[in-house]
This record gives structure tokens, C-alpha cells and sequence, in this order.
């Protein structure tokens, strides 16, 4: 199907973007690498009246290092994630979990900022980021403010992002050497979207793992991270682990899969995202 | 309201004013009449659509025309053209890599950019790179095969 009619603008700089958005309001919509809002249009899911094409501001394209942190820009794409030597070697986790977002093409045109402001519950990158206690940055007509990725999915497509703002990076802390990382998940095809899937990270001493982090997709209306597994496994104890997700987790039931199911394939990525961070270290 | 654009298409300068809802794809077929650009399910899922836009291959569907303003597009006309794929097209001929023909153009496409990022892919690699295209006839085997003896080829010649 085709798109029902729309006007579009590039704005130049985010000011002029949130200057934009701010006087169509409700009529607008932001677009960034499109991957996601175009299938929308197409299918009639949509019908904005303005798109305000955000996708060249080359200022939010960037991925920088600090001491402790990793930086990323809103409009950096997913190839880009997936090719980053910084990346590899700053948060791994991010190069296992990008290979499965979508497929070459659409990596080529996707964006970060898109994927989180788009807040599908069985995307890589949001549960990556509450892997990650990542804090995401938004700018818009009040100013900028900075949200905790925990408090920043709040639903099926529900974010944070107040009308007229603008996502324009995230910033992820307490990198380190001692950091550890586990990707899993389980899909029909390659580059389809999780039917079950847990992004893991973790601080790595000698004898154990701590400040364990999973985070799983796929499950329900948002991530969710499972706290009472976690703590097993900082614990060392697999089995009451895998034993707590059926407290942690209450999974949706689909045509996909149904609740039962998604619990046992959770209890299984556990066992997998986990077995990798030992792999890591060996 | 219709918007002027100006991009590359296969090396030639285009201008023209386009309905923003337009995308790439239908711009390239209905108003360049470049048909190898073959279109199915419009919203991302099949590959069919596949272009390069400023090198790096896209879905057609996937980008409005407008968002090609100033941008190099090449399309399976041109990569055929410039001979850059004769080979992989000869390996799929070969190997029986197409039958009806709507997915190739998308296929050669993301072969020939999963051969320029990695000369020598194992058929996981192949399979796991080519997922986003779909071919509802020859069952991949043979794509993947021709894929893979177009890498050999090429390492062979480079020696
Ligand atoms: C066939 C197919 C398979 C896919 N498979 C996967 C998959 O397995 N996993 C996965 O995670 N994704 C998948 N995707 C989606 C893909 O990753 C998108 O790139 C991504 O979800 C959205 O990024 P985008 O830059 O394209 O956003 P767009 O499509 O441009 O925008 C998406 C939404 O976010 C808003 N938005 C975008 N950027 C911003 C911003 N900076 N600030 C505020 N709002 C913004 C837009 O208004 C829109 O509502 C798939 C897409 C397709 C077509
Ligand atoms: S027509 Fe574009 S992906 Fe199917
Ligand atoms: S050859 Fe017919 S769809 Fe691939």
C-alpha cells in the first residue's frame, strides 16, 4: 500500500526541528532513519500531516568514549553500532545485539534514537539499554532532560518522550574491565523481532558475577528486568535462578508463543546469555 | 504539494518535483521507468525494493523520494552496467539461483554488499546476511551457492 499524503521538512538544526514541532503539534511527526515509521505510513497505521525529517543532523551521529562511558547519538545507525570498533571493545553487548535488529538493509537506515523512541517490546536496543542503566537524553521545547532507561519504556509503544521533544543520545556509564555481558534470543528468522530475548550485564570478579542485570524482551508490554534472578545468579545458584524467573516474569501469550512457553525459552537464555559471560572470561 | 529534488540516479544528474509520500522505489519505476527495482510488499519485509542510496543498500519502500535529494541512487540497471556484478549475475544463471526473477535484483544487491564487507562468508554468514530478502521459488539453496562460488571465484583471482 501506499502512504496517504504528507508534507515534509528537513530542518537544518534540532532548533529548528523543535521550533517545528512545537507549532504543528499534534499534526507532526519526527522522522529519523524511517525504518519503522515508513511500514507505518505505508500500511495506513499513520496518516501524519508533517513529517520533520531529522535523519541529516549529522551533530547526533557519533559514538565517543569517555573514562567510564560510552556516548551514542540519536541518529547514529544501526550499521553504524554494528561496525564500531569502539563498541566492540567498549560494551560488546551492543555489537551481539545489533546483528539482530532487522536485517542489513534496514540496519543501513535505522537508527538508535528511532529504536528506543519507538519502544517496541521485543526490540534488542530498549532492553539493551536497561541492561545497561543507560541514561537517554531528550531535548525539547522546555529545555533538555535526562531519563533513566527504566523509567523511559513505559509501555507498548509508550515512552517518556513528551509531545515536541526530541531523543538525542544516550550516555552509558560504568564501563569497565571488570564488566561482563550476555546476549540471547529466539526468533522465527534471523532479523525478525524476539519471541523471547535477554540482554545481560554484569560486573565480573574472580569467584562470581555481581550487580547482575537481565534484562528480557519479548515478555511483556516493555523490558522488564528480572531482580529475583538476578540476584540468584549473583548468588552463583543457576537452578534458583531460573527457579525465580517464574516470579520475575509473567509473560504475555501469543499467537507466537504462549505464556508457559516464553517462561521455559526465558529459563533457557538464561542459561545461554550466562554461559557466555563465562565464555568471555576463559 | 509537490517538492523539487536533484540526485544522482546511475551517474546522471535527475531533477524532478515529487509528492513527499512517494517513495524511492515507485519514483525509480513509475517516474524514471527503472523497473529493475521490483516491488512486493511495500512495507519492508521483502527485499524486492532494494537500491543503493550513497552506497549502502536500502529498501526502495523504505525512503521517500524526497529523502534522495542530493544523494547518489544506484539501481540494479546501473550495478549491472557498470559490470561490477557479472560475475555473481553468471553464478546465479549457473547455479540456478533464480526462476521467476522478482526477488533477484534485490538479491544480486545485498550479495554483492555482503561480498564487499566480507570476501569470504561461510553459508551461515550467506544465509544470515541474504534473510531479508525473500525468494518464493528456488528455496535459497541455490542463491546461497552461487554466492558462495562468486566469493571462491573472486578470492582465486585476486591470488
Ligand atoms: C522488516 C523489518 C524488520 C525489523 N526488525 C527489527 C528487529 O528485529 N528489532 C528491532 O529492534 N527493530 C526492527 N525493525 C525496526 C528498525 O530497527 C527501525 O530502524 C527502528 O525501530 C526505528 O528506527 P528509525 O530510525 O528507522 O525510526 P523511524 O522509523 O524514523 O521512527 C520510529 C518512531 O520513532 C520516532 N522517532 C524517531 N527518532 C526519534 C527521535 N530522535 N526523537 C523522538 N522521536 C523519534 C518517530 O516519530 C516514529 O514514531 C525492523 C524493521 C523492519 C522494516
Ligand atoms: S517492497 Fe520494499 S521490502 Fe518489500
Ligand atoms: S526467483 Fe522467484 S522469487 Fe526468487
Amino acid at each position: 500500500m501506499k502512504s496517504a499524503a504528507f508534507d515534509y521538512v528537513r530542518p537544518g538544526t534540532l532548533e529548528q526541528a523543535l521550533q517545528i514541532l512545537s507549532e504543528r503539534a499534534e499534526g507532526a511527526r519526527v522522522l529519523a532513519g524511517g525504518q519503522s515509521l515508513a511500514p507505518a505510513l505505508n500500511l495506513r497505521l499513520a496518516a501524519p500531516e508533517l513529517l520533520v525529517d531529522i535523519g541529516g543532523l549529522a551533530q547526533f551521529r557519533y559514538i565517543e568514549e569517555g573514562a567510564d562511558a560510552l556516548r551514542i547519538g540519536a541518529l547514529t545507525r544501526h550499521v553504524d553500532v554494528e561496525r564500531s570498533e569502539i563498541v566492540a571493545r567498549r560494551c560488546p553487548l551492543l555489537s551481539r545485539a545489533i546483528a539482530h535488529v532487522a536485517h542489513p538493509a534496514i540496519r543501513n537506515r535505522g537508527t538508535l534514537g528511532g529504536s528506543l523512541a519507538l519502544a517496541d517490546p521485543a526490540a534488542e536496543l530498549p532492553a539493551c539499554m536497561l541492561a545497561l542503566d543507560a541514561v537517554i537524553h531528550v531535548a525539547g521545547p522546555g529545555g533538555e532532560r535526562r531519563i533513566a532507561a527504566r523509567d523511559f519504556f513505559q509501555g507498548v509503544f509508550e515512552t517518556a518522550l513528551r509531545p515536541g521533544e526530541v531523543l538525542t543520545g544516550v550516555e552509558i556509564g560504568g564501563l569497565g574491565p571488570d564488566r561482563t555481558y550476555g546476549f540471547a534470543e529466539l526468533s522465527r528468522r534471523r532479523g525478525d523481532f524476539a519471541i523471547v530475548g535477554l540482554a545481560l550485564a554484569a560486573r565480573r570478579s574472580s569467584t562470581a558475577l555481581s550487580d547482575v542485570r537481565l534484562a528480557f524482551f519479548g515478555v511483556a508490554d516493555r523490558p522488564v528486568l528480572a531482580r529475583a534472578a538476578a540476584s540468584a545468579l549473583g548468588a552463583g545458584d543457576m537452578s534458583a535462578a531460573r527457579a525465580a524467573l517464574a516470579t520475575d516474569l509473567k509473560p504475555v501469550s501469543d499467537a507466537q508463543a504462549s505464556s508457559a512457553m516464553r517462561l521455559h525459552l526465558a529459563g533457557v537464555l538464561l542459561e545461554r546469555a550466562f554461559n557466555e559471560t563465562l565464555e568471555a572470561s576463559a | 504539494m509537490n517538492q523539487p529534488i536533484r540526485l544522482t540516479v546511475n551517474g546522471e544528474l535527475v531533477t524532478a518535483a515529487v509528492a513527499p509520500r512517494q517513495h524511492l522505489a515507485d519514483f525509480l519505476r513509475e517516474t524514471l521507468g527503472l523497473t529493475g527495482t521490483h516491488i512486493g510488499c511495500e512495507h519492508g519485509v521483502c527485499g524486492a525494493c532494494s537500491v543503493r542510496l550513497d552506497g549502502a543498500v536500502v529498501r526502495g519502500c523504505l525512503v521517500y523520494a524526497v529523502q534522495a535529494d542530493g544523494a547518489r541512487v544506484d539501481t540494479i540497471e546501473g550495478v549491472s552496467d557498470s559490470g561490477e556484478i557479472a560475475d555473481l549475475q553468471a553464478a546465479f544463471a549457473t547455479r540456478n539461483a533464480l526462476q521467476c526473477g522478482y526477488c533477484t535484483p534485490g538479491m544480486l544487491l545485498a550479495a554483492q554488499e555482503l561480498l564487499l564487507v566480507n570476501a569470504a562468508p561461510d553459508r551461515e554468514t550467506i544465509r544470515d546476511r541474504l534473510s531479508g530478502n525473500y525468494c518464493r521459488c528456488t528455496g535459497y539453496h541455490a542463491i546461497v551457492d552461487a554466492v558462495e562460488a562468486t566469493a571462491r571465484a573472486r578470492a582465486e583471482a585476486k591470488r
